[in-house]
């Protein structure tokens, strides 16, 4: 039995002769909620359409519970639920129809429905017809048709789009719960990186088809450890001395040298050194990159 | 079989609300409760007529029939056709349905199967209300003659063959329906096929019986008694059900490629 809920295996996505994804080597864990994030037009929505099968996968690239999906698909897409863009309403047909559609298709008891308009807070419109729903009320709904078979996984594609503060809250407050006490893997996509942390264990940041991060919620604010920039004459010179005293360079521009940085201490160090081996130090700052420019950076550079 | 029979009544749960099923129902209440009433209100101009029970039979059923095969039968299937992949279009819902569990096939046949039920319904409760408004004018005017005919095998022989002609329209209508979102696409074919089968069908062109479209009113026109003829004596299973059978195969089977090489964008 394969550790992740999603496997894929260097998964490579055309429409026509346009490339949408990249040799995409997505690992979800079991139990994790996973940030999919990405600017828009990424590939995310598509990737998530392979993993429904809804597009057709080259054989051998995508594995949903360690089962290959196009050879499962009925099996696989019993485990999954998922809300794909705009949620999947029909107008003419109240909250609590859609929902009993819904129980039908899938062969389980019309109770269900109820326990989801609670879930989700529906209960009172639940007689109302669906079209006269409000954005964030459609929302919800998708989520709850997405949660009624109570699927291992979860695919919700961008689910706060559209609601408001309280509304953004209580989805993340539904997500948390869902895989902390209830032991599902969510596999949610944003193109907002601030929504993401809040939830996420892990991230996969996707830019024009390809994976170009993915590890822990840790691992990516590692990444973003603060930088002692220092800008010095001789870089080169300058860049030799600090490693073969032992610091560790992590870059060297033409204008700066960065390390990690330590402590005020440690910094003071560092100029100490410079200046008393007649390096001109002009100047030496702490640099610490949000996540939200680390993102940006990471997206914008490929 | 399971998953097919749960698409099928999903597709019932999801439009019992429309007016796609109730047209089902309205269509043959409207249309014969008009004719019924025409025969009940004119009486005496048609008691006038003397015509013996099989004879005023032919005439009654005959008003709903020539309607129905010519126009609105085609019509009727077109929008059937059309609506119950418009629910899917309107919602943006085709991904969702094929995102369930469910094998593709049966989301599939589901639907056309849904379609040809309805179409079914409507033309049995078309027979059905003929024969019991019949006998209801006769309780209402007792000098009419319809006592005299038991018309069932007619009536059902046919509807029958309405239904079989009809479905070969149907599945060349399912497929425009399922690629076009919009109601004017499908509809604008439709209307110009129809157009043509009735023209071809009425100027007994050659190969009219090649025309989907053309293939109702061709059925209806052999089943017209011909003076002298024995009225039971028609087949049901002519070359217009053939090729409106072989049509609806095939389209059918065409129709399912489409379906499973279609990328839900």
């Amino acid at each position: 039995m394969s550790n992740f809920a999603i496997e894929t295996v260097g998964l490579t996505y055309n429409f026509g002769n346009q490339t949408v994804v990249k040799d995409l080597s997505l690992q979800v864990p079991n139990g994790s909620i996973y940030g999919f994030l990405g600017p828009n037009g990424a590939g995310k929505t598509t990737t998530i359409k392979i993993l429904l099968n809804l597009l057709q996968s080259p054989a051998d690239q995508v594995f949903i519970f360690g089962k290959e999906i196009n050879r499962n698909r009925i099996a696989t897409l019993k485990r999954v639920g998922a809300l794909v863009e705009q949620p999947a309403i029909y107008g003419h047909l109240s909250g609590k129809e859609n929902l009993i559609n819904r129980c039908i298709l899938l062969g389980i008891k019309k109770s269900k429905a109820d326990d989801m308009l609670a879930l989700v807070g529906l209960t009172e419109a639940a007689n109302k017809k669906s079209s006269k729903y409000s954005l964030g009320m459609k929302q919800r709904l998708g989520i709850a048709l997405a949660l009624v078979s109570d699927p291992e996984l979860l695919l919700l594609d961008e689910p706060t789009n559209g609601l408001d503060p309280n509304g953004i809250i209580e989805v993340r407050n539904l997500m948390i719960d869902l895989a902390t006490k209830h032991n599902k893997t969510i596999l949610v996509s944003s193109h907002l990186l601030a929504e993401i942390e809040r939830t996420a264990t892990h991230v996969g940041i996707i830019n024009k088809g390809s994976l170009l991060f993915q590890g822990t919620i840790n691992e990516l604010h590692l990444l973003s450890k603060p930088m002692l920039e220092i800008e010095v004459d001789q870089i080169e010179s300058a860049a030799k001395l600090l490693s073969a005293s032992g610091f560790e360079v992590l870059e060297s521009t033409l204008k700066k040298i960065i390390v990690p940085f330590a402590s005020p201490k440690n910094s003071g160090e560092i100029n100490t050194l410079l200046v008393q081996n007649g390096f001109t130090v002009s100047s030496l700052y702490q640099q610490r990159k949000d996540l939200e420019n680390l993102f940006l950076d990471i997206t914008k550079n490929n | 079989m399971r998953s097919l029979y749960i698409s099928i009544f999903s597709e019932f749960y999801k439009s019992r609300k429309t007016l796609a099923f109730w047209a089902a129902i309205l269509l043959p209440v409207v249309i014969c409760s008009l004719v019924t009433f025409g025969f009940y209100s004119n009486s005496d101009k048609i008691l006038k007529m003397g015509y013996p029970g099989l004879m005023l039979w032919a005439r009654y059923s005959g008003a709903t029939l020539n309607v129905m095969g010519m126009l609105i039968m085609p019509f009727y299937v077109i929008f059937m056709a059309f609506s119950v992949n418009n629910i899917e279009h309107k919602n943006d819902t085709w991904k969702t349905l094929f995102a369930q569990p469910l094998n593709k096939f049966s989301i599939y046949a589901a639907k056309y199967l849904y379609a040809v039920l309805l179409i079914f319904i409507c033309l049995a409760l078309f027979a059905a209300l003929t024969f019991g408004l019949g006998y209801l004018l006769q309780a209402l005017v007792p000098k009419y003659t319809f006592n005299q005919y038991n018309p069932s095998t007619v009536l059902i022989n046919s509807y029958t063959k309405l239904f079989l002609s009809s479905l070969g329209i149907l599945s060349l209508q399912f497929i425009l329906s399922l690629i076009w979102a919009d109601f004017l696409k499908p509809m604008g074919v439709g209307f110009i096929g129809t157009i043509m089968g009735i023209v071809t069908a009425s100027l007994n062109w050659k190969y009219a019986y090649l025309i989907p479209y053309s293939l109702p009113a061709l059925a209806l026109q052999i089943t017209k008694v011909k003076p002298g003829g024995d009225p039971l004596a028609f087949e049901i299973f002519t070359k217009e059900i053939y090729t409106s059978l072989i049509y609806a195969l095939v389209l059918f089977i065409i129709g399912y490629f489409i379906v499973s090489k279609k990328s839900i964008k």
